[in-house]
């Protein structure tokens, strides 16, 4: 099944056309990987995805719906979480406290109710934290669950984002490179709750420079450049298309590409 | 004919108030992404430092001079003493500090001066001149002449002269303006400056027409940052524009609807504007990034 | 569950306490008076808190629901013959509903954008009370009939005392309850980032709203407090310098901090008290405190107590 169909999206931004007739198509249950130099379109691209722009043109279809200007929270209503580039904590918040908001699309207390305190509150409140705490253990940051969330580490903070984004129990998760400025211990432990993200059957899009881990960890990668898509396909096919390694990849990339599957 | 052309010079007399307050913000806002509240008690303490001088016999001249001096020193002292020290906090942090400052510098003159009106006399007499019905104050005149060559001066500056560059390049990228050797503090030091004395002579002009007392300062700094909305806040040109349009819409509004909700219109104009055209007339809208 | 409860309404719990011993300490009539208007303004400021220091959106202009309230408990039994308490809901649900109506374009700004466009509508509530002269009696306001309630006169500090205190601390469970919940999580996530609230579906939009409706509900009771306490009301009640009192206590007690909010209160309300001799410098006094707050102290008086004593205990 297809969850998520993009068809020639395109925008602009005061005269510079960051994406350009891009179509992508991916199946539920997949890695799909968006890679590209700097400033070829991928955040805009996920950007796009996730509602926060609306295309000039072109459209998008999420699990057969058409959602093309939807905004961003009702798209995570309809099972689309994302983490972000520049992390978007709730710093003043604690730990545990950043992925039970996370869970908050599911919660079903009013406002009444919750200034007044009925007992469903201390119940959800009971439930929104037994959902929070099982994804902070997922991605092993259940001992810090009452640290302030401002006080964790950079790579700490990267796999909170993803506990949080877990939390919302989506279909469809984008992980806006989530091994960035992780050391090499980090990425692996990125690369594991990916995998195990995966295993329960959420479909990931990654954009991601680490092309250890795009190549090791992908389906199927799609190229973009300026705006373009420059190719698709399984890791292999990328990873060998002469177009790809000129653009981008490079000498260094591709011998890195080439590791990936030691 | 006669009514509409009364309406016309009251409107463009009082605009030209509100465009030099709203041209005060617009130079601070440029140089430092403030927006200072206490831009009308510049006016304010230009009228009535002058006053309270010349009480004391000093020549109405020099008293304006003094009262000039005086106010630009205050808007330095805000810079350095309130602003500067809080750089870095949030905007709303800013303009709250600012906020605090106008009602300090309000609170002060109530001490130091006192709560009555005040005049000051016209410069070309009292007698209004007869224009195709309309009666127009000679000291109207003195207004809008006095403000085109403010708001000429202050052009030619900017466009002209190298510290006029260095502003506009604070105003462009605060960073790099330091990284080529501005001194960025000694800019905002000088918009701060600059706006306090056109605050004050505005204050100076605008008594012999509509007095002046302690508490002037707060609404004409609301309807001058009206002005600056409406015609975009970051532009000179709209400031002036937003200025003269707000005059005229109020005299309007006070002659064909009802005079006790004049001031209500600016502050009309303020939740319009914001609503339907946050950028202004003649501002650029904000592309955020995420 | 007793863990629980005791964690969440402390707060509410000792200061529950402290009104009811306070009294004990009263030399005289005069003390309930004050203590009135602390619990008057510490309300207001308990919702301008929810909405400022919680969920993070600026309001300059919350007087102006003040002064709805306070009006609607002088105009309805004057002009209309309904009971003054009647009137209190009415004024709530009115200040809610301008809340509701203006709220819904204006929330979507940010920063000094959305805090000039509050500054406006506050000033415009305030130009309506003085200008509607025949409803409201103009710039020298208009008497206000005592409250009756179940045929007992209200009058008197020391009535008064326990009614706003016992509201006060009403309130004050209500913005804990709130605190610990899903909309209070969900308002904190907005204030931190509302990019990342949006993108897990919250209805940033309409959380803004919901808070909104409350804070101005909130200062709407006050105002009607303070009209009916004071037997008198006029237009400055909603007025531009009664705006940044408010703000001030906020930022005094603590941005988000509801212990905070009481603490603003006395504060700014005790300070004239004493400065009744030096009644001229009280304008001056507040620009100065506000600034000085707002320069070297801006995360207020009990969020940094509570700071050194955390900084002290390592």
């Amino acid at each position: 099944m297809m969850i998520l169909e993009a068809d020639r999206l395109s925008i602009t931004f005061g005269g510079v056309r960051a994406i350009d007739g891009v179509s992508i198509a991916i199946e539920s249950g997949q890695v799909f990987s968006i890679i590209g130099p700097n400033g070829s379109g991928k955040t805009t691209l996920f950007n796009l995805v996730s509602g926060i722009y609306t295309p000039n043109d072109g459209s998008i279809r999420f699990a057969g719906e058409t959602v093309t200007g939807l905004e961003p929270d009702q798209l995570a209503r309809r099972g689309l979480s994302r983490t972000f580039q520049n992390l978007q904590i709730f710093s003043r918040m604690s730990v545990l406290e950043n992925v039970m908001v996370g869970y908050h699309r599911h919660e079903c207390t009013g406002i009444v109710a919750d200034l007044l305190h009925w007992p469903s509150v201390a119940r959800q409140n009971e439930a929104t934290r037994e959902v929070a705490l099982a994804a902070l253990a997922r991605v092993g940051l259940a001992d810090e669950a009452k640290r302030p969330a401002g006080s964790l580490a950079y790579g700490a903070l990267k796999r909170l984002e993803i506990a949080r984004a877990l939390a919302s129990e989506p279909k469809l998760l984008l992980l806006d490179e989530p091994a960035a400025g992780c050391n090499p211990v980090e990425t692996q432990e990125v690369d594991r709750v990916i995998r195990s993200v995966v295993k329960d059957g959420i479909t990931i899009v990654l954009v991601e420079h680490d092309m250890r881990l795009v190549m090791n960890i992908s389906d199927r990668v799609h190229v973009l450049a300026r705006g373009r898509t420059l190719a698709e396909g399984t890791p292999e096919q990328v990873r060998s298309n002469t177009a790809v390694i000129e653009a981008y990849l490079g000498d260094h990339g591709s011998k890195e590409a080439v590791r990936a599957f030691d | 004919m006669a009514e509409l052309l009364q309406f016309i010079s009251s409107g463009l007399t009082v605009g030209a108030i509100y465009a030099l307050v709203a041209l005060g913000f617009t130079l601070i806002y440029k140089a430092s992404d403030i927006i200072n509240f206490a831009q009308g008690e510049f006016v304010m303490l230009g009228g009535m430092t002058t006053v309270f001088v010349t009480l004391a016999g000093v020549p109405a001249p020099l008293a304006a001079l003094i009262a000039i001096m005086v106010t630009t020193a205050i808007g330095l002292a805000l810079h350095r003493f309130a602003i500067e020290p809080a750089r870095g906090a949030s905007p709303v942090a800013l303009i709250m500090i600012t906020i605090g400052a106008s009602i300090f510098l309000r609170g002060l003159a109530q001490i130091v001066f006192d709560r009555r009106f005040h005049s000051l006399p016209p410069l070309f007499g009292a007698d209004p001149i007869q224009f195709g019905g309309a009666a127009i104050l000679p000291q109207s005149l003195v207004v809008l002449a006095s403000a085109t060559a403010i708001v000429t001066l202050l052009w030619l500056f900017i466009d002209r002269t190298l510290l006029g560059k260095a502003v506009l390049a604070t105003a462009a990228n605060r960073l790099a303006a330091r990284l080529i050797g501005i001194d960025t503090r000694r800019i905002v030091d000088f918009s701060f400056a600059v706006s306090a004395a056109i605050g004050a002579i505005a204050g100076i002009l605008i008594t012999p027409i509509a007095l002046t007392s302690y508490d002037v300062g707060t609404i004409l700094a609301l309807k001058g940052f009206a002005a600056a909305m409406l015609g975009g806040i970051g532009s000179a040109l709209g400031a002036v524009v937003g200025g003269l349009l707000i005059g005229m819409i109020e005299a309007f509004a006070a002659g064909y609807f009802s005079s006790n909700y004049k001031d209500a219109v600016a502050f009309l104009i303020i939740l319009v504007v914001l609503v339907f055209i946050p950028q202004g007339l003649f501002g650029r809208a904000k592309v955020e990034r995420v | 569950m007793r863990a629980l409860l005791e964690t969440r309404l402390m707060p509410a719990i000792v200061v529950a306490a402290i009104v009811i011993l306070l009294p004990l300490f009263f030399p005289s009539a005069y003390y309930y008076r004050i203590a009135v208007l602390v619990f008057i303004f510490a309300l207001a400021v308990v919702g301008l808190n929810l909405l400022m220091g919680f969920a993070g959106q600026v309001s300059l202009g919350h007087a102006g629901f003040l002064g709805i309230g306070a009006y609607s408990v002088a105009i309805g039994p004057a002009q209309f013959g309904v009971p003054s308490w009647l009137c209190l809901f009415a004024g709530a649900i009115l200040s809610g509903a301008v809340a509701f109506l203006v709220g819904r374009p204006i929330l979507r700004l940010k920063g000094h954008y959305l805090a000039v466009a509050t500054l406006g509508l506050g000033l415009l509530v305030a130009i309506v009370l003085t200008n509607e002269a025949r409803w409201t009696g103009g710039p020298d306001g208009m008497s206000v009939p005592r409250l009756v309630l179940f045929d007992w006169s209200v009058r008197g500090a020391a009535a008064w005392y326990w009614i706003a205190g016992t509201t006060f601390v009403g309130g004050f469970v209500l913005a804990l309850n709130l605190m610990d919940s899903p909309t209070g999580r969900a308002l904190q996530a907005i204030h931190d980032s509302e990019i990342a609230a949006l993108v897990l579906g919250i209805d940033v939009a309409r959380k803004k709203l919901t808070i909104f409706i409350i804070s101005a509900m909130y200062a709407s009771v006050a105002g009607s407090y303070l009209a009916l306490f004071n037997g008198y009301i006029t237009p400055d009640a909603a007025g531009f310098l009664r705006s940044i009192e408010l703000v001030a206590m906020v930022v005094l007690g603590g941005m988000g901090s509801i212990v905070g909010s009481l603490v603003g209160a006395v504060v700014l309300v005790v300070l004239p008290q004493a400065l009744t001799v030096f009644h001229e410098y009280e304008q001056a006094l507040l620009g100065l405190i506000v600034m000085v707050f707002m320069i070297f102290l801006r995360r207020g008086i009990v969020p940094s107590i509570v700071a050194a004593f955390a900084g002290r205990r390592k």
